[in-house]
Parts: structure tokens; sequence; C-alpha cells
């Protein structure tokens, strides 16, 4: 194909034009550009400075120490004759919800990504991977729902044990709401090993078990573990699901069936105005938020160390 | 890639249409819906027709908004009047918000709606805010509710309670943790509480009566300022109890039964119906519940106008929604309170102090603190 050059007019040398205009619509460019990323590093400052500060305030109050809110294992803030802050009766409810969701969604999520990344036949592919797509779009208020209205009447056919409001329920719930997640961020990590390592298990006679288990995992291990922490961060930063279906009685316990609060649930009951602004309760959402912070930045943070320290590196 | 993207933006599209469809519906109203008008129930009670069944003559050109925040006990009332009252006058935009009487009165106290649903008198502390910002308000009981205790049906063992065993249950220091604690015949099962958070004036209400002003209600209870969270929490546990006001357990009586309390003069256990509370007779858990206006409000005439319509219909709503409609007097005064904007509140002495008693003693002009 013969590319016209002579309707250029650097190219003719015909028409020599300052180049001050383009010069200043290049900075001006680059000015909105930069100001547009300074913008959302600076709401991040500010929303963790924001955190902190009032997180520290709540510190600031004789009723609470810090030790006690990091080891205790009492939450009432609002009712007893004693206010207590112990913020494990929140984080217990927290774990119980993420462990359960990630029993669920860690497993599936990686062999739904095998599956779509080693076995699915392209068609298949082509309405497997939209429909779990589709599932990442539903908004998780509809999952809160799903797992009052479906999942717990399904547990209690089970089991009696089971209260309305229930760990298990909300758990199951946010496991699904994570499985497209997982299985398309190692689907990512599977499809970035080189056709090649494939290729020369193949010719070693290797089926196409051995080439996906031991092989073609093993190369992603570091993207599926870092998959898999993201994951982990999604669950305990989810708030909705848990809601609406896990219950608003902090306490501390491991028992799936029982009602639970977890920590984001507290901040849900807060932020909805049950309390007054200046309240004491109302300054502790900004404590359980700041820990909330903390957890979730470890996990994303070792995330990427994972990520980029442990990743092979094919030529 | 580009293959995937189609059924994709298609669902997308599907979602979308269907949202702005929904909102056409629903959004015009309420933030939140719920099935409030119970026209058998009404039929039977009231036994009179009412302007609600006669021809409606639609009025397009009054227009606006009125922003209705608190009580979720009050909610039902004020979304029955607001749904009736849209549709003769379509044009406004009335929105019911139930975010617990001490989460309206936040947003009343500074002027941020027109209207707060009460399930209890405004405090001193509010009454002061309200000064302190300039904002002036007309106090309009509107109807009786009967705080409702109430237990799973399965739940046949607890046949009445008296005030002393609902201490022993929710104080602090009443020091039950099962059923059997109660009342040894009972069953050995830990007891599980539903209750209104702390910002609702049911629990204040509660809480004064229970607690009165020295004790402190026990913790670790679930609180949701949202009832139907507590109506099924209750419904969904053999050993649970909770409470809160009697339209939420007349919509649920198939999920739900209620415990009579035992009268502490009469010493007779009753249950909350129309009857008992309006007599009195179910004490010590009846109450009035109120809907505060912002005396400034009053010159849109869309609020105006509606609040009018309100407390016209209030005897009916409050039957409608399975409260009991005030004596007739009452309102007579409320109206006229409201015609001459009379401000301030009958439930606060000049010194600050609550006042008590029944609504026929206290609603009168001469309580009135400014």
């Amino acid at each position: 194909m013969a590319i016209d050059t002579t309707v250029s007019p650097y190219r003719t040398g015909v028409r020599f034009r300052s180049l001050r205009g383009t010069y200043v619509r290049e900075w001006f460019v680059r000015a909105l550009l930069g100001g547009c990323s300074a913008l959302s590093v600076l709401t991040t400052v500010g929303i963790v400075s924001v955190l902190f500060f009032e997180a520290y305030r709540f510190f600031e109050a004789p009723e609470v120490t810090f030790w006690g809110f990091i080891t205790g294992t009492q939450w009432n803030p609002l009712m007893g004759a004693e206010k207590t802050f112990g913020v494990w009766a929140l984080v217990s409810g927290t774990l119980i919800v993420s462990l359960i969701a990630m029993l669920f969604a860690l497993p599936l999520g990686l062999v739904t990504a095998i599956y779509l990344s080693e076995y699915a036949h392209p068609r298949v592919r082509a309405i497997l991977k939209p429909a779990l797509e589709v599932l990442a779009g539903i908004p998780s208020v509809v999952y809160g729902f799903f797992a009052l209205t479906v999942i717990t009447p399904m547990l209690k056919i089970f089991s009696d044990g089971f209260s309305t409001y229930n760990a298990t329920a909300a758990g199951l719930a946010v496991g699904i709401l994570c499985i497209p997640i997982v299985s398309s961020l190692v689907e990512d990590a599977l499809r970035a090993v080189p056709q090649s390592l494939r290729d020369g298990a193949y010719g070693l006679g290797a089926t196409r078990f051995e080439v996906s288990i031991r092989v073609v995992v093993p190369a992603a291990l570091s993207g599926i573990i870092s998959a898999f922490l993201l994951a982990i961060s999604r669950a305990v930063g989810e708030t909705m699901i848990v809601a609406l279906a896990a219950g608003s009685r902090p306490h501390l316990t491991l028992d799936p069936r029982e009602d639970t609060q977890t920590m984001t649930g507290w901040m849900v009951q807060m932020a909805l105005g049950d309390v007054s602004s200046f309240d004491l309760a109302y300054l502790s959402m900004y404590a359980v938020a700041a820990l909330l912070f903390v957890i979730t930045m470890v996990l994303t943070v070792s995330g990427n160390i994972v990520r980029s320290r442990y990743r092979e590196v094919y030529q | 890639m580009a293959r995937h993207w189609k059924p994709a933006c298609l669902f997308a599209a599907m979602v979308c249409g269907l949202t702005i469809l929904a909102g056409c519906d629903s959004g015009t109203t309420v933030q939140q819906t719920a099935t409030i008008n119970k026209p058998d129930d009404a039929a039977v009670s009231s036994g009179e027709s009412t302007n609600t069944s006669a021809p409606v003559t639609v009025n397009t050109e009054l227009t606006g908004s009125i922003d209705i925040d608190g009580s979720s006990t009050v909610y039902p009332i004020s979304e029955a009047a607001s749904a009736s009252f849209i549709k003769q006058f379509p044009g406004v935009r009335p929105t019911v918000g139930k975010s617990g009487t001490g989460g309206g009165f936040k947003r009343f106290v500074t002027g941020e709606i027109d209207i707060s649903d009460a399930s209890r008198p405004i405090t001193a502390e509010e009454f002061q805010a309200c000064k302190k910002n300039g904002v002036g308000f007309i106090e309009l009981p509107i109807a009786y509710d009967g705080l409702t205790i109430v237990v799973n049906p399965e739940n046949v063992f607890c046949k009445s309670l008296t005030v002393d065993q609902l201490k022993q249950i929710f104080l602090a220091d009443g020091g039950v943790k099962t059923w059997k604690d109660v009342d040894p015949s009972w069953p050995d099962k830990e007891i599980k509480f539903f209750v209104p958070g702390t910002d609702s004036g049911t629990f204040d209400y509660f809480k004064e009566v229970v607690a009165g002003k020295t004790g402190s209600i026990r913790g670790g209870m679930s609180t949701s300022e949202e009832d139907n969270v507590l109506v099924n929490g209750v419904a969904g546990d053999k050993f649970a109890i909770g409470f809160f006001g009697v339209a939420y357990f007349e919509q649920n009586t198939d999920k739900l039964r209620a415990v009579p309390v035992v009268n502490p003069e009469s010493g007779e256990p009753v249950m909350p119906t129309t009857n008992t509370i309006e007599d009195g007779s179910y004490a010590p858990f009846s109450r009035p519940l109120f809907i505060y206006l912002n005396s400034k409000s009053v010159n849109k005439p869309q609020v105006e106008r509606f609040i009018q319509y309100y407390l016209e219909q209030a005897p009916e709503l409050a039957r409608q929604t399975g409260y009991v409609a005030l004596p007739e007097s009452i309102y007579e005064q409320a109206r006229n309170n409201f015609l001459d904007e009379v401000t301030g509140t009958h439930w606060l002495t000049a010194e600050m102090e609550k006042r008590g008693g029944p609504v026929t003693e206290v609603f009168v002009p001469e309580n009135l603190s400014k």
C-alpha cells in the first residue's frame, strides 16, 4: 500500500508553522492528565487522613484504650450497663464470613479458571466467560436478598440450628460474588503461561490433566496467589450482603449458624444515622474502618509483592 | 474478545431499561415501599365511608417536594398519607424516609426536612437545638400505638409477661440468659433479642418504661432501625423476643405472636387491640405518635395542603395501617394549632422537664412551651 505523503505540510516544506501552539496545547494536556491523576491520589490521601484523624479522636476518649480496643472481645457501644469497645467481636464476624466465602469461592474459581483456560472449547468459553462476567455485574444488594430469602431457607432445611440471619448464608453469597473475580484473574494468569511449556509437556506424553496441574498451575502460581489475596480483601470489605443477611449482633463466635455482625456491618449501622454524630459509638466507626483499611491494604500489598517477586519470567 | 461483549452489552441494556421502568413506578413517591394498605381491615374497623372512597378530583397544579423522615413506627401512616395524597395531587413529590425518630430529628433541627415523624415527644436537647438553629415547629399527635412485645408463634409457653419479667429479660442487671431463668416452667433455651436501634423512639419509650431513668438495657442484642428486619428475626427463631409498633405486628400476624402484657394496676394480662390501646388498659405500653412540622414549611403550599389532608385523614389512616385513632378532640386541637401556627411542644415543661400522662391531659394549650 502506497502512503501518500504529499499532503503532510511538514514533508512538503511549503507551509511552516510555529510550534508554539502545539507546545501550549501539549502542556495543557499534560497538566490536565496530571491533574486528573493527582485528584485520585489526593482523594485517597484525604480519605485515609480523615479515617485516621477521626480514629485518633475515638482513642482520645477516656472510656477507650487502644489496647482494650485491639484485644477486647465485647462490643457494646450502644446498650448495656457499661460501654465496651472490644473489636474482636466484629473481627470474628468478618473472619467467619470471609472464611466461608473463600472456602467456597477459591476452589470453585480456580477450577473454573482451569477449565476455561485449558479445557473449554473456544465456543463454550465464548458463552461461559460472559456469563461469569454478568455474575460480577449483579449488585451486591441483590446477593444480600438472595442470601436472606433463598440460601437461609435452604440451610434451614438441613439444620434447625441456623438463625434467620447467619454467617453461613452471608458467607456463601459473598463467595458467589467472589467467584468471577477469582476465576477471571486466575484465568489471566494461566493464559499468560507460554504455549511452549504446554507443548513440551504434551511432547513428553503428559495428559491434559497433568499438563494443567503439574505445569500450568505451578508456572502461574504467583498470579494465582495474588488473585486469591485480592479476592480475600474483596470479601473482607464486602458490605451490603453482610448488612442484609449476617445480622446485627456483634459477639465473639466462630459458630457459622449464628447471627453475627462484621466490621462493615457495624459501619453501615452507624452511618445510617443510628446515633448522634458526636457519640462515641459513631466515632468508633472510624476506628473500625481504619483497622479494616489496614487489613485490606496488607492483603493488597502482599498480593503485589507475591506477584512481582515470585513471578516466573519466561522469554 | 469482541465477541464476548455482545451478550454482556445486551444484558446491560436490558438491566438499564428495567431500572428506568422501575424508576418510573416507584421512584416518584417513596424511598421504601411496604404494603400498608389493608382495605378489608379498614372496612371492618371503620364502618363509615370517608373521602378516600369518594371520587377524587385531580389537581395537577400543585407541585413541589415534601421531605419527611423519622420514626419507622410512624412511617406506615405517613406513607399511606402520601400515597393517597398524590392521587389527588400527582404533581407533588413526597419522600418518606425511616431513619428512626432520633435520626429524623437530627435532620429536622437543622431545617433540612419539612416533617419529622416521631414515636416519642421531642426531647429537651432536640428542642434546644431547634431554638439554636431558629427552627420553629408545630407538634401534631396523629395516632395511638401499642408497643407490642412479640415472640415466635411456635413459642407457646410464654402466655403473658409482667413488667417485672420484662425488666428481668431486658435490663443489663436482669441476670437472665434463658427462658427458664424467667420462669422455671419454661424451656432452658437462650433468649434471642431483636429490638429497634437506640435511635428509635420505640427503643426510647421502651427504655423509659422498663429501665426508668437510671437503669440500662442489656447489650448483646440484634438491633435494627428497619422493623421488617426485626419481624424476620423473630419469625425465624423459635426462642426469640422482640418489640415494635403494633402496625408491624398487625401486618405479620401469621409470622408472629403478640404476648399479652400484665397491666400493673389491674393485674390482668392485656393484648394490644384497638379497644385496649384506646382506653389505656394496654398499659404501660400505649403511647401517642406524632408528626412535627417545620413552621417555615407551612409557607410551601404543597406542605400546607399535605398537612391539611393528613390531619383530615389521620383517624382513617391510623386504622388502615393498624394503629388506633386518637379522640376527635385531640385532632380538633391539632387542626387548630396548625391553622394558628402554634409552635412549641406540650410534652416539655418550661424547665425542660418531661411531662407524662394521657394525651388528653398533656395536649392542652396551657402546657405549651415555646
